[in-house]
Protein backbone atom coordinates (compact mmCIF):
# COMPACT_ATOMS: atom_id res chain seq x y z
CA UNK A 1 0.00 0.00 0.00
CA UNK A 2 2.67 2.38 0.89
CA UNK A 3 4.49 1.35 -2.30
CA UNK A 4 1.17 2.47 -4.33
CA UNK A 5 0.86 6.01 -3.04
CA UNK A 6 4.36 6.73 -3.27
CA UNK A 7 4.71 5.99 -7.06
CA UNK A 8 2.11 8.32 -8.52
CA UNK A 9 3.68 10.79 -6.35
CA UNK A 10 7.60 10.00 -7.52
CA UNK A 11 6.57 11.00 -11.30
CA UNK A 12 4.78 14.18 -10.21
CA UNK A 13 7.32 15.64 -7.90
CA UNK A 14 10.21 15.17 -10.48
CA UNK A 15 8.28 16.50 -13.43
CA UNK A 16 7.50 19.75 -11.62
CA UNK A 17 11.17 19.75 -10.05
CA UNK A 18 12.49 22.02 -12.75
CA UNK A 19 9.18 23.82 -14.34
CA UNK A 20 6.39 24.75 -12.00
CA UNK A 21 3.37 24.94 -11.78
CA UNK A 22 3.25 21.17 -11.90
CA UNK A 23 -0.10 20.61 -11.66
CA UNK A 24 -1.00 22.13 -14.57
CA UNK A 25 -1.65 18.65 -16.98
CA UNK A 26 -0.57 18.14 -20.02
CA UNK A 27 1.06 20.92 -22.19
CA UNK A 28 -1.37 22.65 -25.04
CA UNK A 29 1.40 22.59 -27.55
CA UNK A 30 -0.76 24.04 -30.41
CA UNK A 31 -2.88 26.39 -28.57
CA UNK A 32 -1.40 29.44 -26.68
CA UNK A 33 -3.45 31.53 -24.17
CA UNK A 34 -4.25 27.72 -22.77
CA UNK A 35 -7.28 26.18 -21.42
CA UNK A 36 -6.97 28.80 -18.52
CA UNK A 37 -7.12 32.65 -18.86
CA UNK A 38 -5.46 32.82 -15.71
CA UNK A 39 -2.20 30.84 -16.74
CA UNK A 40 -0.33 33.05 -18.41
CA UNK A 41 2.70 31.63 -17.19
CA UNK A 42 2.25 28.98 -19.87
CA UNK A 43 5.19 28.27 -22.70
CA UNK A 44 2.99 31.03 -24.38
CA UNK A 45 5.68 32.40 -26.84
CA UNK A 46 7.72 29.16 -27.42
CA UNK A 47 10.51 31.05 -25.71
CA UNK A 48 14.15 29.23 -27.40
CA UNK A 49 17.05 29.19 -25.26
CA UNK A 50 19.17 32.20 -26.32
CA UNK A 51 22.56 30.38 -26.07
CA UNK A 52 21.06 27.79 -28.63
CA UNK A 53 20.33 29.53 -31.09
CA UNK A 54 23.40 31.83 -31.04
CA UNK A 55 25.73 29.26 -30.25
CA UNK A 56 27.17 30.97 -27.40
CA UNK A 57 29.16 28.29 -25.74
CA UNK A 58 31.73 30.62 -23.01
CA UNK A 59 29.54 32.04 -20.54
CA UNK A 60 32.05 34.12 -18.62
CA UNK A 61 31.34 35.44 -15.45
CA UNK A 62 33.08 38.59 -17.08
CA UNK A 63 30.61 39.50 -19.52
CA UNK A 64 28.47 41.83 -17.45
CA UNK A 65 26.53 43.17 -20.46
CA UNK A 66 25.54 39.11 -21.30
CA UNK A 67 24.35 38.21 -17.82
CA UNK A 68 22.51 41.19 -16.81
CA UNK A 69 19.76 40.15 -19.35
CA UNK A 70 18.92 37.46 -17.30
CA UNK A 71 19.00 39.10 -14.03
CA UNK A 72 16.46 41.09 -13.02
CA UNK A 73 16.12 44.79 -11.72
CA UNK A 74 15.76 43.33 -7.86
CA UNK A 75 19.33 41.38 -8.56
CA UNK A 76 17.59 37.53 -8.79
CA UNK A 77 18.31 35.23 -11.08
CA UNK A 78 15.36 35.42 -13.62
CA UNK A 79 13.93 31.45 -14.08
CA UNK A 80 14.05 29.64 -17.11
CA UNK A 81 10.54 29.28 -17.71
CA UNK A 82 10.47 32.86 -18.40
CA UNK A 83 13.59 33.35 -20.12
CA UNK A 84 13.46 29.88 -22.62
CA UNK A 85 17.08 28.87 -21.67
CA UNK A 86 17.70 25.65 -21.28
CA UNK A 87 18.76 23.67 -18.56
CA UNK A 88 22.56 23.34 -19.18
CA UNK A 89 22.91 26.67 -19.96
CA UNK A 90 21.10 27.81 -17.20
CA UNK A 91 22.82 26.00 -14.95
CA UNK A 92 26.44 27.28 -16.49
CA UNK A 93 24.64 31.09 -16.65
CA UNK A 94 23.61 30.78 -12.82
CA UNK A 95 27.39 29.83 -11.77
CA UNK A 96 28.53 32.51 -13.62
CA UNK A 97 26.23 34.84 -12.39
CA UNK A 98 26.70 33.92 -8.99
CA UNK A 99 30.65 34.32 -9.51
CA UNK A 100 30.19 37.57 -10.76
CA UNK A 101 28.10 38.60 -7.84
CA UNK A 102 30.86 37.62 -5.57
CA UNK A 103 33.77 39.68 -7.65
CA UNK A 104 31.18 42.90 -7.28
CA UNK A 105 30.28 42.56 -11.07
CA UNK A 106 26.61 41.86 -10.65
CA UNK A 107 24.85 42.84 -7.30
CA UNK A 108 23.55 40.79 -4.68
CA UNK A 109 20.68 42.70 -4.13
CA UNK A 110 19.62 45.78 -6.51
CA UNK A 111 16.58 47.60 -4.90
CA UNK A 112 15.07 45.41 -1.97
CA UNK A 113 12.16 43.79 -2.97
CA UNK B 1 49.23 -2.00 -11.99
CA UNK B 2 52.23 -0.55 -10.15
CA UNK B 3 53.16 1.18 -13.51
CA UNK B 4 49.75 2.58 -13.91
CA UNK B 5 49.41 4.05 -10.45
CA UNK B 6 53.23 5.90 -10.75
CA UNK B 7 52.23 7.44 -13.77
CA UNK B 8 49.21 8.30 -12.63
CA UNK B 9 51.36 9.97 -9.03
CA UNK B 10 53.74 11.74 -11.70
CA UNK B 11 50.49 13.10 -13.65
CA UNK B 12 49.27 14.38 -10.57
CA UNK B 13 52.37 16.13 -9.92
CA UNK B 14 52.46 18.00 -13.27
CA UNK B 15 51.17 21.31 -12.91
CA UNK B 16 48.93 22.14 -15.61
CA UNK B 17 46.00 23.71 -14.23
CA UNK B 18 45.46 26.81 -15.45
CA UNK B 19 43.66 29.49 -13.17
CA UNK B 20 42.12 33.03 -13.67
CA UNK B 21 42.94 34.96 -10.50
CA UNK B 22 40.70 38.36 -10.23
CA UNK B 23 40.87 40.67 -7.94
CA UNK B 24 40.00 44.45 -7.20
CA UNK B 25 42.65 46.96 -5.35
CA UNK B 26 41.16 50.07 -4.25
CA UNK B 27 40.95 53.14 -6.58
CA UNK B 28 43.06 55.48 -5.41
CA UNK B 29 45.95 53.17 -5.13
CA UNK B 30 48.85 54.22 -6.95
CA UNK B 31 50.12 53.06 -10.19
CA UNK B 32 53.42 52.08 -9.28
CA UNK B 33 52.17 49.87 -6.24
CA UNK B 34 49.71 48.02 -8.56
CA UNK B 35 52.84 47.14 -10.52
CA UNK B 36 54.98 46.34 -7.55
CA UNK B 37 52.13 44.01 -6.26
CA UNK B 38 51.38 42.24 -10.08
CA UNK B 39 55.56 41.68 -9.48
CA UNK B 40 55.59 39.86 -6.26
CA UNK B 41 53.02 37.96 -7.42
CA UNK B 42 54.69 36.87 -10.30
CA UNK B 43 57.92 36.03 -8.76
CA UNK B 44 55.82 34.32 -6.25
CA UNK B 45 54.34 32.14 -9.47
CA UNK B 46 57.68 31.67 -10.70
CA UNK B 47 59.38 30.21 -7.88
CA UNK B 48 56.50 27.65 -7.27
CA UNK B 49 57.47 26.50 -10.69
CA UNK B 50 54.11 27.78 -12.52
CA UNK B 51 53.86 30.17 -15.74
CA UNK B 52 52.01 33.71 -15.44
CA UNK B 53 49.93 33.42 -18.64
CA UNK B 54 48.17 36.79 -19.02
CA UNK B 55 48.16 40.22 -16.92
CA UNK B 56 45.66 42.43 -17.78
CA UNK B 57 44.62 45.40 -16.10
CA UNK B 58 40.53 46.22 -16.64
CA UNK B 59 40.87 49.15 -15.44
CA UNK B 60 38.84 51.14 -12.53
CA UNK B 61 34.76 49.96 -12.45
CA UNK B 62 32.10 50.81 -10.83
CA UNK B 63 31.35 48.41 -8.23
CA UNK B 64 27.75 46.93 -8.12
CA UNK B 65 27.90 47.15 -3.80
CA UNK B 66 29.58 48.85 -2.03
CA UNK B 67 32.84 46.98 -0.31
CA UNK B 68 35.05 48.45 2.44
CA UNK B 69 33.07 51.82 1.74
CA UNK B 70 34.33 51.87 -1.97
CA UNK B 71 32.03 52.45 -4.37
CA UNK B 72 34.47 51.85 -7.12
CA UNK B 73 37.83 49.24 -7.81
CA UNK B 74 40.48 48.86 -9.57
CA UNK B 75 40.35 45.30 -11.52
CA UNK B 76 42.42 43.25 -13.08
CA UNK B 77 42.66 39.92 -14.16
CA UNK B 78 45.82 37.39 -14.04
CA UNK B 79 45.70 34.12 -16.09
CA UNK B 80 48.16 31.63 -14.09
CA UNK B 81 49.60 28.34 -15.13
CA UNK B 82 50.48 26.02 -12.18
CA UNK B 83 49.52 23.39 -8.82
CA UNK B 84 46.80 24.38 -6.81
CA UNK B 85 49.63 24.89 -4.05
CA UNK B 86 50.51 27.72 -6.28
CA UNK B 87 47.17 29.35 -6.19
CA UNK B 88 46.93 28.69 -2.30
CA UNK B 89 50.16 30.66 -2.03
CA UNK B 90 48.87 33.98 -3.97
CA UNK B 91 45.05 33.79 -2.18
CA UNK B 92 47.05 33.72 0.77
CA UNK B 93 49.02 36.83 -0.06
CA UNK B 94 45.81 38.79 -1.34
CA UNK B 95 44.27 38.06 1.91
CA UNK B 96 46.98 39.77 3.52
CA UNK B 97 47.56 42.45 1.00
CA UNK B 98 45.80 45.57 2.25
CA UNK B 99 44.87 47.61 -0.89
CA UNK B 100 43.28 44.27 -2.40
CA UNK B 101 39.36 44.26 -1.46
CA UNK B 102 37.84 41.29 -3.46
CA UNK B 103 39.59 38.14 -4.94
CA UNK B 104 38.21 35.23 -6.82
CA UNK B 105 39.87 32.52 -8.46
CA UNK B 106 38.18 30.23 -11.43
CA UNK B 107 40.03 26.97 -12.71
CA UNK B 108 39.17 27.59 -16.07
CA UNK B 109 41.48 24.77 -18.29
CA UNK B 110 38.46 21.33 -17.81
CA UNK B 111 36.30 24.57 -19.51
CA UNK B 112 38.93 25.57 -21.96
CA UNK B 113 38.76 22.14 -22.76
CA UNK B 114 35.30 21.52 -23.32
CA UNK B 115 35.23 24.47 -25.45
CA UNK B 116 38.06 23.66 -27.31
CA UNK B 117 36.35 20.42 -27.95
CA UNK B 118 33.12 22.20 -29.00
CA UNK B 119 35.14 24.82 -31.80
CA UNK B 120 36.87 21.58 -33.07
CA UNK B 121 33.69 19.78 -33.76
CA UNK B 122 32.74 22.98 -35.25
CA UNK B 123 34.92 23.68 -37.30
CA UNK B 124 35.01 19.96 -38.42
CA UNK B 125 31.11 20.02 -39.20
CA UNK B 126 32.12 23.85 -41.69
CA UNK B 127 35.00 21.79 -43.20
CA UNK B 128 32.46 19.31 -44.43
CA UNK B 129 29.69 21.17 -45.56
CA UNK B 130 32.45 23.81 -47.10
CA UNK B 131 33.93 20.50 -49.38
CA UNK B 132 30.92 20.05 -51.45
CA UNK B 133 29.73 23.49 -51.49
CA UNK B 134 33.01 25.01 -53.22
CA UNK B 135 32.68 22.22 -55.64
CA UNK B 136 28.75 22.70 -56.87
CA UNK B 137 28.54 26.40 -55.77
CA UNK B 138 25.00 26.42 -57.54
CA UNK B 139 23.93 24.25 -55.33
CA UNK B 140 21.65 24.86 -52.78
CA UNK B 141 23.11 28.16 -52.04
CA UNK B 142 23.93 28.40 -48.01
CA UNK B 143 22.88 25.41 -47.09
CA UNK B 144 25.08 25.64 -43.25
CA UNK B 145 25.27 22.48 -41.23
CA UNK B 146 25.00 18.77 -42.54
CA UNK B 147 22.08 16.87 -40.44
CA UNK B 148 24.08 15.20 -37.61
CA UNK B 149 22.71 15.92 -34.39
Amino acid sequence: MADETKAPEAPAASEGHSQRPPSRGPRPGGGPGGPREGGRKYFRRKKVCKFCVEKIENINYKDVRLLAQFVAESGKIVPRRLTGVCTPHQRRLSSAIKIARNIALLPFAGRAM
Amino acid sequence: MRNRTRLRFLEKKRMNRTYELMFIVRPDMAEEDLDKLISTLETAVSSSGGTMKNVEKMGKRRLAYTVRRFHDGMYILLTVEGSGGLIHELERRLRVTEPVLKFISVRIDEEQKRLDKIKAIRDARKKVSAAPAAAAPAADGGETTPAAV
